[in-house]
């Protein structure tokens, strides 16, 4: 039983971490209409400027994963300006072998600047708390905090700002906010700027736990699609569920069948969600 | 006459006999003969590529795992196994079309975005089991020693210009087979399938049989260039398997042109001398390469191909066959749409 707790509490951490990710991904979905394949790589580099930010700026712990973040939606402005809002008019396709490209030079860049080994960040927050007879790390509570806050403030950006209120009125019908006086650049550039934030966060937050490396995306790119297409392309709710499911079916797996078990749990729940019902648990966005 | 020599046949004409000269040209600089060969094998994966993507319009993001499984194929049953090259080369290309169909049968349900997410997860699952797999694979230190054919009669595939006309035979095929698509009804349903689905449904294309085929017949050419690659390289790691090989095919057909014949061929040469050049910069490799992708499909998604295209008169021209992302083939978008993001 405490065995279990335990793996619960790093189950819903590791599902908050999922869900941030998750959520801007898909708002990029719903929004442009294609998958950002570069996600995984940029949550990466997310990772990295908080422990440059943390380490050689010495910025407290929240100050650094903030300013990791205004660095990445400044970029996801830069990305959607120069690479996706030229694109605005090409197939699909064509976005997604860009996104690719940007997958490829962020990769070397951040090998160029940091090599290729693993680097480790100290946690800034010691400890562990006792639930229940199970001891929590403190780290792990902050995640899960933080991840319940920040989409608390998404759902209250979305619904009630107007940037937020013309994210999903766009995401519902193109040419109907086009229509009513919806500006669709700049609602590219929000999202874009507010999808790679969240994945900034996500980042900063399961640094001090995990190991930093080049590599690091690729397995995240691949459980946050598993994610979003389980919970359907483009919607919100099912970022959230499938997140929380697939994290806590992962550390389960793994914690009662074998490690090798946990990571195949996401390839399986991908292929089986393909193979069954390809729209996703709340899938209503057409394929494209 | 020369008014009446058609220019594109011209073209491949040239292309053609270069090819054919080049150990001839290349007779004193044996290394230089050998980056044209493997560049020859990385046109072969690119034909592959180009049928389900040039062709079909569907992005596999998997193509450098069935590059990966035809080249281990070979690998282990001619080191391990100790079989001669031929039949290894047979069972190589039989295991990717074996598994480019049964991928094919759950990958093809989905379109689009999905299709491309799909197969990159494809592609990294069988990244992650040759990584994981050591027993068989030998995981990180990968298969060293991998078998040259071996002789048919006089023939002797260690001699360079062998080799490189073994490759150069599977080459021509492979562009043949895309000239050939292109002239079929068979290639005409991919084409209107890459256009709209919906409408190749409705003139009454099996959509679903046809993308099978091509899904299948791209892995199969896929795998068969792998299992070459590795018989000349001798060597093969799990990043013969990797994303990097799917970028690289990718990168080929962008630069020689998505959907046309001599596409994957021109690109492919073209990026083997530019990667020559970048050797000495092997991490700043990728920095420089994933701009050109991006600048790529943003200034010239037609490729060289299309370029060259527009230098031939009008009367040469056929219709079928233009790609995508060519002003022809994209829809002229209402005003509201083009404004939406």
């Amino acid at each position: 039983m405490t065995l279990f707790i335990q793996q619960l509490a790093n189950g819903l951490a590791l599902g908050g971490i999922y869900c941030l990710a998750a959520i801007g991904l898909t708002l990029v979905f719903g929004v442009l209409g294609f998958p950002n394949l570069a996600h995984g790589a940029l949550y990466m580099l997310g990772a990295y400027l908080t422990y440059f930010f943390l380490t050689d700026a010495g910025m407290p712990y929240v100050v650094a994963i903030l300013a990791a973040a205004v660095v990445l939606a400044f970029l996801g402005v830069v990305l959607e300006r120069l690479v996706f809002h030229p694109l605005r008019n090409s197939p699909h396709t064509h976005h997604m072998i860009a996104t690719v490209g940007v997958m490829f030079f962020l990769v070397a860049l951040v090998q160029e600047i940091w090599g290729t080994g693993f680097l480790r960040m100290q946690s800034p927050v010691g400890g562990q708390l006792s639930v229940l007879g199970a001891q929590v790390s403190w780290q792990r509570i902050i995640i899960i905090v933080t991840a319940v806050v920040v989409l608390l403030l998404l759902t209250w950006f979305l619904k009630r700002s107007p940037h937020g209120q013309a994210i999903e009125a766009i995401e519902q019908d193109r040419t109907g906010a086009a229509l009513v006086g919806i500006n669709p650049s700049m609602v590219s550039m929000v999202t874009f700027a507010v999808s790679l934030a969240l994945v900034a966060i996500a980042a900063g937050l399961v640094a001090p736990i995990n190991l930093l490396s080049p590599g690091m995306g690729d397995s995240l790119g691949l459980t946050v699609f598993a994610i979003i297409i389980l919970g359907g392309l483009g919607s919100l709710p099912g970022a959230i569920v499938g997140g929380f499911s697939i994290a806590i079916a992962e550390v389960m797996a793994s914690t009662y069948i074998s490690v090798a078990a946990g990571e195949a749990a996401i390839f399986v729940i991908l292929i089986a969600v393909l193979a069954i019902k390809p729209t996703g648990i709340f899938g209503t966005v057409a394929q494209r | 006459m020369i008014d009446r020599l058609n220019p594109r046949l011209l073209g491949v004409a040239l292309v053609a006999i270069a090819m054919l000269l080049a150990p001839v040209v290349f007779s004193e600089q044996q290394y230089l003969l050998r980056v044209v060969t493997t560049a020859a094998i990385y046109a072969i994966a690119a034909y592959g590529l180009n049928i389900i993507l040039g062709l079909t319009g569907q992005l596999s993001l998997a193509h450098g795992a069935f590059f990966g499984v035809g080249a281990y194929t070979v690998g282990l049953l001619t080191t391990d196994r100790d079989w001669p090259f031929w039949s290894a080369f047979l069972v190589a290309i039989a295991a990717t079309t074996v598994l480019g169909y049964v991928s094919g049968l759950i990958a093809l349900r989905t379109q689009g975005a999905y299709f491309a997410i799909f197969t990159m997860a494809l592609g990294f699952l069988i990244f992650i089991v040759i990584v994981r797999w050591e027993s068989l694979t030998h995981a990180h230190s990968g298969v060293s020693g991998v078998k040259f054919p071996e002789n048919i009669g006089p023939i002797d595939f260690t001699e360079p210009a062998v080799m490189y006309y073994f490759v150069l035979i599977f080459l021509a095929a492979a562009a043949y087979t895309t000239h050939a698509l292109l002239n079929s009804n068979a290639g005409r349903s991919l084409v209107a399938i890459r256009t709209s689905e919906d409408l190749a449904k409705s003139i009454g294309v099996n959509v679903a049989v046809s993308k099978q085929l091509a899904f299948t017949a791209s892995a199969t050419i896929a795998g068969l260039a792998g299992g070459l690659f590795a018989s000349l390289n001798g060597f093969i790691g799990p990043d013969s398997a990797g994303i990097d090989r799917t970028f690289e095919m990718l990168l080929f057909l962008l630069i020689g042109g998505l959907g046309t014949v001599m596409g994957p061929l021109l690109g492919s040469l073209l990026v083997a001398f530019l990667f020559e050049m970048l050797q000495d910069l092997e991490t700043y490799r990728f920095i420089v390469l994933g701009p050109i992708i991006v600048l790529l499909v943003i200034f010239a998604p037609r490729g060289m191909i299309g370029y060259l295209n527009d230098l031939v008169p009008a009367r040469f021209k056929r219709r079928a066959t233009t790609m995508p992302g060519d002003p022809a083939t994209v829809p002229v978008a209402s005003p509201t749409k083009s404004e939406v993001h």
